[in-house]
Parts: C-alpha cells; sequence; structure tokens
C-alpha cells in the first residue's frame, strides 16, 4: 500500500473556537492509483491534502496516522517532515500560478531548490530538460522570469518540478479550478501521463470538479463537512452512486445534450453545517432526503462491496 | 530597461521645471512688497528710502514684464549665480550655500545609509523571533513618532548640558579653524555625534518598522509557502523575502529622502550646526529672500538627484525592470 | 502593498505606512466589536482622546493667557505655574494646553483638505484610467518628490502674517500625493469588479459610480489613511513652527519648542519648557500611528494574531 491514512483529524484554530475541518479520514490509496478527492467548498479536502504534506500556520493536528510506502510520516513535526517533502510526497498548489518567486529566473529557482535539499543541479539538469519538453515548454523557460510566463506555462512549470524527484505521493490540489476547458484537458492529460511514465507512484487530486476526475482518477473519496462520505471506483461513483450525498451532487451536474426544458438542474437545498460547532451524528441529515432516526448516530465508514466504502446507515444496514 | 529610465528621466525633468518656476513664481505671488520690507529693515530715512527702492526694483528686475523676469531667472541659474545675501551683507548666497552643505551632507549621508541599512536588519530579524519584535517593535514605534527636533532637543539637554559629555553648538570647538590635524578630526567628530545620533535614531524606527511589515508579508507569500512545501530550508525562503522585500524599502527610500532633509533642517537648528538648515534659520529671520530661494534650489537639486541615484540603483536589484515591466 | 510602516517620513505622511488592501465588507457591528477589543486601537484612542480631552478643556482649567507675562520668569513647575513659566515670564501650562489646540485644528483641517484633493485625484485616476491617468499620476509625482518641507518654508516666509488656517491649508495642498497614490491603486482594483461593472452599465455618470459604489466600499481604508494624515500634517506643523514660519500670532507646540530654543532654555536648563511640547506631539503623532495599526488588524482579519 502505497499511502494509509487512518482516524486523520486536523482542526482549524479560529478566534471563535477550534473548527473541526478534518474530523475522522481512514482510507488508502493503492500504488499506481490516481484518487480524485472531492466535495464542495469546505468539506476539508484541502485541509487533508495539505495535512499530508505541510500544516500551515492555523492548522492544529489532533491524532490520526498516515503511512507511506510503510513508512510513518510525522506529520505534526514540521523539521520531521522535512526529508519527506519533495522526494517522498510532493504537491503542485491550488496557487501554482504565484508559486515562483517574481524576481528570480526559473531555472534559478529550481536550482536554489534542488541545491537546498542536497540535489545536485548538474546532475539532474538533463531529466529537467527532458519533462520540460514532455508538457510542451521550451527549454528557454529556465532563462525567463515568471511573469515573462502565461498562467498555463507557469502551472505547467511547477508541475514539472514539483514531480522532478519522482515523490511516491503527488498531491494535486485544485490545478484546474483556475482554467478554460481547454487547459484543464491538457493539465488532467499531464496528471495521467505523469503516473503512466512513473514519475509519480499515487495519486491525490483534489477538486470540486467531478467531471475532471472521472476522466483521470482510478477512485474518487467524496467528502463532507470534515468527514468522509463515499469512496468506490470513479465509474461506480458516477454511475451507480450509494450515498445519498453523492447521488444529490450527480444529479445535479448538467448532461450534455439534456435541455433545461426537459429536465431543470437540481441543486441541493440548505448548507453544510457549521464546522466549529458540528450537529451530533450524520453531518448530512438535514438536508438528507433518505435521514431517519438512526442518523442521530455517526454512521462508520464501512466498505459495503469490495472496493467501495460508505458512511450512511441508509446504505449499511 | 531604458522605459523605466525613460520615465523617471522625464518625471524629474518636469519636476525640476515645476519647481524652480515655484521657486520664481512664489515670491512674486505674494501679497506685500519684498522691496519694502527689505528697506525697511535697513532703516534708511524716507528720500533714501525711495531712490532705494527704484534702485532695488532696477536691479532685481522687478520693472521687467513678467516672462522676462522668469527667463533671466533662468539665465541666471545656468549660470550658476544665485544673487546676493541680505542677511550676511556682502556674501553671495553660493558662497554661503557652498560653504554650508558639507554639513548638512556630513550629518544626512551617514544618518540616512546607516539607519536604512540597520533598520532593514533589525527589522528583518524582528520578523522572525516574536521576543525581538515584541521589543524592538514598540521600540520602533516609538521613535518614529518622536520629531526630529524634539530628540534633538533631549539629547542635547541629557548628554550635553546635564552631563556635559559632548558639546552641542557649532561644527568644531571656536578656537579652531578647519584643518586636517588630528584635533580638529576629533572636535569635529565630538560636535558631529550627537545631531547625527538625533537624525539616526528617528529614521531607524520607520525603517526597522518597513523592513519588518514587508518581510512578514513576503514570508507569508505563496512563493514563500511552496518553496517550504517542499522542503527547503529557513534559511533559503529567509533570503528570497529579504531579496524581495528590499524592493519596496528602496522605493521608499526615495520618497522619505525628503522628509530626512527636514529633518536635518531642524536638528541642525538644535546643535547650531552650520549646516543648510541653520542657514534658513537665519534667513527666516532676517526676511533673506535670495538665501531662502537658493537653498530651495539646493534642496531640491539634492533630492533629486538622490532620488534618481536610488532609482538607478533600483534599477539593478529589481531584474523586472530590465525585464520591461517594472514601474516603480 | 504591505501593512503599515512608518517609514522614515516626517514632515510628509508616511509613504509606505499605508494600510493594506481594502477589506472584505464587514458588518459595521463586528468591525466596532472588534475594533474595541484590539488592545493597539484602545491605546491610541486613550492618548489621543486624552489630549483632545485637555485641549479642550485646559484652556478653561487655567486663568492665564499663553501670551500673558507676569509671572516669575523661568520658574520650575510648582502649584502655581504646573509646568514652571518661561524665561520672559509666561505660563508654559497654558501655553501647552493652546498650543494642543492649535496641533488638533491645524492636523484635522489640513488632513481633511489633502484627503479631499487626495481623494478627488486618486479615485479619478484610478477609474478612469488612460490617458487622464498618466496625466494626474505625473502630477502627483512630482508634487510627491519636491520635499514639502522646501516649499512650505518658502511660502511661509513670504506671507508676513499667518493664521492657523493659512498653515493648515498651505500643508493640506502639499502633503495629498502618498493618499492619492494609495486610493488611486485601491480604485483600480476595485474598478474592476463585478459591481462597478454594473453601475457603469445601467448608466451613471463616473462622479456617481465613484461616490456611490466605489467609496463605501472603501470607507476604513479611507478612515486609516485620513489618521496617517493627520498625524503626519502634526508632525509638519511642529517642523514649520520650529523654524519659525509658524503662526504669528497663535500659540503652538512648535512654536514653543522654537522659543525655547531661542531663548537659550537649554544652557539654562529650563526643560519644563521645551519637554512637554515635544512630548505632547509624540504623544499625539504615536497614539494615531499605533491606532492605525490596530484598526487596520480589525479590518484586515487576516493580520490578526490567533
Amino acid at each position: 500500500m502505497a499511502v494509509a491514512v487512518e482516524n486523520l483529524r486536523v482542526h482549524y484554530r479560529t478566534l471563535k473556537g477550534d473548527a473541526k475541518a478534518l474530523d475522522g479520514a481512514t482510507f488508502r490509496v493503492a500504488d499506481g492509483e490516481i484518487m480524485g478527492l472531492a466535495g464542495e467548498s469546505g468539506c476539508g479536502k484541502t485541509t487533508l491534502a495539505k495535512s499530508l504534506i505541510r500544516l500551515d500556520g492555523r492548522m492544529r493536528y489532533v491524532e490520526g496516522r498516515v503511512e507511506l510506502d510503510g513508512r510513518e510520516l510525522p506529520i505534526w513535526d514540521d523539521r520531521g517532515m522535512n526529508p519527506f517533502r519533495f522526494k517522498q510526497v510532493s504537491i503542485v498548489p491550488q496557487y501554482a500560478m504565484s508559486a515562483l518567486n517574481p524576481t528570480r529566473k526559473v531555472g534559478r529557482i529550481a536550482q536554489d531548490l534542488l541545491e537546498s535539499r542536497g540535489i545536485s543541479f548538474g546532475a539532474i539538469r538533463a531529466e529537467l530538460d527532458r519533462r520540460l519538453d514532455l508538457v510542451g515548454l521550451p527549454q528557454e523557460v529556465l532563462g525567463m522570469y515568471p511573469l515573462e510566463l502565461s498562467g498555463g506555462m507557469k502551472q505547467r512549470t511547477v508541475m514539472v518540478i514539483s514531480t522532478l524527484l519522482d515523490p511516491s505521493l503527488l498531491i494535486a490540489d485544485e490545478v484546474t479550478s483556475a482554467l478554460d476547458v481547454s487547459s484543464q484537458r491538457a493539465v488532467a492529460e499531464m496528471l495521467l501521463e505523469f503516473r503512466d511514465r512513473g514519475f509519480v507512484k499515487s495519486m491525490i487530486v483534489v477538486t470540486h470538479d467531478l467531471a475532471i476526475l472521472y476522466q483521470i482518477a482510478d477512485t474518487i473519496l467524496i467528502m463532507y463537512a470534515g468527514k468522509l462520505a463515499e469512496k468506490a471506483p470513479a465509474d461506480a461513483i458516477v454511475s451507480s452512486p450509494l450515498h445519498p450525498y453523492t447521488k444529490l451532487l450527480i444529479g445535479s451536474l448538467p448532461e450534455v445534450g439534456v435541455r433545461f426544458s426537459e429536465h431543470r438542474l437540481t441543486g441541493i437545498s440548505g448548507g453544510p453545517p457549521s464546522l466549529i460547532d458540528p450537529p451530533s451524528g450524520c453531518r448530512f441529515r438535514d438536508r438528507c432526503p433518505l435521514a431517519f432516526a438512526k442518523c442521530v448516530e455517526e454512521p462508520p465508514f464501512v466498505e459495503v462491496e469490495p472496493g467501495r466504502h460508505v458512511a450512511c446507515w441508509a446504505v449499511a444496514s | 530597461m531604458s522605459l523605466y529610465l525613460a520615465r523617471k528621466t522625464f518625471l524629474y525633468l518636469v519636476t525640476f521645471v515645476v519647481a524652480v518656476s515655484v521657486d520664481w513664481a512664489i515670491p512674486r505671488l505674494m501679497p506685500g512688497d519684498p522691496i519694502n520690507g527689505l528697506i525697511a529693515r535697513l532703516q534708511a530715512d524716507p528720500t533714501a528710502a525711495e531712490q532705494l527702492h527704484g534702485y532695488f526694483t532696477e536691479s532685481f528686475g522687478l520693472d521687467q514684464p513678467l516672462w522676462r523676469q522668469y527667463l533671466d531667472f533662468w539665465r541666471g541659474l545656468a549660470q550658476g549665480d544665485l544673487g546676493p545675501s541680505i542677511a550676511y551683507v556682502g556674501s553671495s548666497v553660493n558662497d554661503l550655500l557652498l560653504n554650508a552643505v558639507p554639513y548638512t551632507l556630513a550629518l544626512l549621508v551617514p544618518a540616512i545609509l546607516l539607519s536604512y541599512i540597520a533598520g532593514n536588519r533589525v527589522g528583518a530579524l524582528a520578523a522572525r523571533r516574536k521576543a525581538l519584535d515584541n521589543s524592538v517593535l514598540p521600540l520602533a514605534y516609538v521613535l518614529t513618532a518622536t520629531p526630529y527636533m524634539w530628540l534633538a532637543l533631549v539629547l542635547a539637554y541629557v548628554v550635553g548640558f546635564r552631563w556635559g559629555v559632548l558639546p552641542v553648538s557649532g561644527a568644531y570647538d571656536f578656537s579652531l579653524q578647519p584643518a586636517w590635524t588630528w584635533e580638529f578630526a576629533r572636535s569635529f567628530a565630538t560636535h558631529w555625534f550627537l545631531p547625527f545620533l538625533s537624525l539616526f535614531l528617528v529614521s531607524f524606527g520607520g525603517w526597522a518598522i518597513g523592513m519588518r511589515n514587508l518581510i512578514i508579508y513576503e514570508l507569508e507569500a505563496d512563493y514563500a509557502n511552496y518553496l517550504q512545501a517542499l522542503g527547503a530550508p529557513n534559511g533559503l525562503v529567509r533570503r528570497y523575502a529579504y531579496r524581495n522585500a528590499v524592493l519596496p524599502q528602496m522605493s521608499g527610500l526615495a520618497l522619505a529622502l525628503g522628509a530626512v532633509v527636514g529633518g536635518a533642517l531642524v536638528t541642525e537648528v538644535v546643535f547650531g550646526y552650520p549646516g543648510v538648515g541653520s542657514l534658513i534659520l537665519t534667513a527666516v529671520q532676517n526676511r533673506d529672500y535670495f538665501l531662502l530661494q537658493g537653498a530651495f534650489l539646493f534642496i531640491i537639486i539634492g533630492v533629486l538627484i538622490a532620488n534618481f541615484v536610488v532609482d538607478l540603483l533600483y534599477m539593478v536589484v529589481d531584474p523586472r525592470t530590465r525585464v520591461g515591466a517594472g514601474r516603480a | 502593498m504591505a501593512t503599515i510602516e512608518p517609514v522614515a517620513a516626517h514632515t510628509e505622511t508616511p509613504v509606505a505606512a499605508q494600510p493594506s488592501s481594502p477589506p472584505p465588507a464587514q458588518p459595521r457591528s463586528e468591525a466596532l466589536h472588534f475594533a474595541l477589543r484590539n488592545p493597539r486601537v484602545v491605546i491610541g484612542i486613550v492618548v489621543v482622546g486624552a489630549l483632545l480631552v485637555l485641549a479642550v478643556i485646559g484652556p478653561w482649567l487655567t486663568d492665564a493667557d499663553p501670551f500673558e507675562f507676569g509671572f516669575v520668569t523661568g520658574a520650575e513647575p510648582s502649584r502655581e505655574n504646573w509646568f514652571g513659566t518661561t524665561a520672559p515670564g509666561q505660563d508654559v501650562f497654558a501655553q501647552f494646553v493652546h498650543g494642543l489646540r492649535a496641533s488638533f485644528v491645524v492636523g484635522a483641517l489640513s488632513a481633511a483638505i489633502a484627503a479631499l484633493i487626495g481623494m478627488t485625484v486618486g479615485f479619478v485616476a484610478g477609474y478612469r484610467g488612460g490617458v487622464v491617468d498618466e496625466v494626474l499620476s505625473l502630477f502627483t509625482n512630482v508634487v510627491l518628490v519636491i520635499p514639502t518641507l522646501a516649499v512650505l518654508i518658502i511660502v511661509a516666509a513670504y506671507l508676513s502674517v499667518r493664521g492657523l488656517v493659512t498653515e493648515a491649508v498651505l500643508i493640506g495642498v502639499t502633503s495629498w500625493p502618498w493618499a492619492a497614490r494609495a486610493i488611486r491603486a485601491q480604485t483600480f482594483s476595485l474598478a474592476s469588479r463585478d459591481f462597478v461593472s454594473l453601475a457603469r452599465l445601467s448608466g451613471a455618470r463616473s462622479t456617481q459610480v465613484i461616490v456611490r459604489e466605489i467609496a463605501p466600499n472603501m470607507a476604513s481604508y479611507l478612515f486609516l489613511v485620513f489618521i496617517l494624515l493627520f498625524g503626519g500634517s502634526v508632525l509638519t506643523a511642529a517642523f514649520l513652527d520650529f523654524i519659525g514660519l509658524g503662526p504669528t500670532n497663535a500659540m503652538s507646540l512648535g512654536v514653543m519648542m522654537n522659543n525655547a530654543v531661542v531663548s537659550g532654555a537649554l544652557p539654562l536648563g529650563m526643560w519644563w519648557w521645551f519637554l512637554p511640547p515635544g512630548l505632547g506631539i509624540m504623544a499625539i503623532v504615536g497614539g494615531l500611528y499605533v491606532m492605525n495599526v490596530g484598526l487596520d488588524e480589525v479590518f484586515n482579519p487576516r493580520l490578526r494574531e490567533t
């Protein structure tokens, strides 16, 4: 197993108290698997993704265990995580467009970074050139300043740099959210190619866009209000979702070829609960059409079929 | 690169023309007749006063049409003649200013440079260490809120008069003449120290605060987060942050020049230091308009040159200006 | 732009001391709630407020006139003269409280004038863009580069009679550039937002759009700019007064210090004459700066430390 996460809890400190942004996540990602991580804004997916590599200022590790390739990742220890960063686990951040220092040439940034991690730039230069070529970037990019590159070019540059050391786990955090549709496709294909060529072993792709996940992910993990809702192979999620939330999500997606006059888009009424003071039991029950008495008890995330996990009393029983 | 430089040059040329025009125009726009004020000071009797009035009007060219006066002003400027002084009868404004400027520069240049460098270092350190931050920051705020002349007064009073450790008047001992001797050098240094310190401390506060805030901002920037996420050591991130924070600080330097010049002026007044500030004080007290106008021009030219130099340095430091996108 | 840093700017208002970007719209009550709990804001308000109160009621606390002679010359603080007397025998406390008044009046008035000019130039340049922006920016930069104190010295020297209002106008008219630049920058970012485009589309004229859509969304930012202008003006006025270019018929803190130095208070050791006015200025300006830092934190939650 490449990645094994067990009961991970990470909270956010706010002035009004701790927001329980990630409240008990348990799942596995196999070698070579691309897992999509989806859910609406604020569901905890970015918290989960970030905590696997670096907790930022406001995040507070509460409990849980993360294993990568059989070794435990000390995610609560900023210093202790350093040897793993970039080499074993890497990230293409949400802010890739501004992730490059504006006053340094791209090549210089890469060189400074690599050498600070003990990698000789000269030794890896050839591979860097090859990968730039692979994503369609000219070598001249290394001699340019970030402001001379277009948004798409910056995105691809960051992707190349982040994966340069062939990490076991790559976290792609909302990498397509800011792009137009054709660029989204290009980036999605790039991710696939990186995995197929073995540049990265497993990948967690965080996004709210299910359509992209359907194209490239092997499995999809749906989150809601800090908890895991459902995990299943991609086409199972899309064609036969089990969790009521997933069903409503899929149902609210427009279908190609269907007109508005024939079939109105329905959303999901209401909004997600507060994470500072979440309700007991299933967090979706206030909006769930299938809610019943048992739902005041929190449903466990169980495997109902081989390879399919759901946290829902209506399904599991 | 040339676009940035061209813009700046254009700006300074326009500023120069505007400043000189303002300098020329103000006396002519102000109510009252400066000549009469002049004559009143000379306390001449009424008949002689009228003759003097005519004489002065003609020699200052005030009977010429305005546009003619304007051109004459520029011509005089080009020839480097700023006229005679009224307060120091017999001396030319040029001579007085040229004698005073070195003293002002002796205070200004070290004070600006040292406070900028020290302020930047301390500010950057304070941004990293909470303990240092908590002690340095309030002090810096107090310093920067302190009026220059008041700190000068306090220093002069406490160190100079109460403790009697350092002298508080003049640039050197009265009994000495400027010469390349150790004695003079020592005297000069002791007289120079307090006014310099006063200027340094107040400016230091501002730079420290500025740098601290800029570094904090840079350390939270996306590129810093990315590097840290990829495991880069703090040293690398700090280096990048410092390099980036220096840029707006440099722009601030050019802009703060005008203010620190004002500080030097009032500090000189407190310490009786024979620089441009003391000269201006005398000029104001004696209504020596020529001296005032000359001093104004000197200050303007000095500030413009200094601005230009800083802009050139900025071009070296910010690579983006060379790629054509820099717009300070 | 980064947060406030009253850089070594003294006669000019802190250039780099600009507040950070305009905050997301916040319900007034919430902002007020946090403002009153922020230690820096409270300290600033208390200090400035105390001095303001002193400035208002001070002249009633003492029946001495600031220009009135007749007291013991050069006396130390005593029951009779709380702050002692000046060399020629005037009551320092009376001068001090009148001087405080002058500082507040000049500070507020010139800040208002500078704010008005700065807003006009900044809004128009930021909103219209293009040639209008270029011209206005050139104008702003020219005024910005010219050392304010130098101009003020020249102008004030030629005015034989100067009042507080004149001084305020002079300072106001020369200290607006940094405010104009800051406001222009913020207007740029706001002007590209949707609600402004909507207003434009609905046919509103530029002035209407600026006044109704843009300005209210920058209200807190404008307030911070005003505070900084206020502090800067108080300092500039003190400088002018100190060189002898202050009001010819009014007492001010800078004039006190000028008188003290010129009368030789230093060698005579009359610390009660020149220390209080400087402290007064320091307290007002320092209080305003600290308030500024605090308010910036309140308006921009990102800056609040947990």
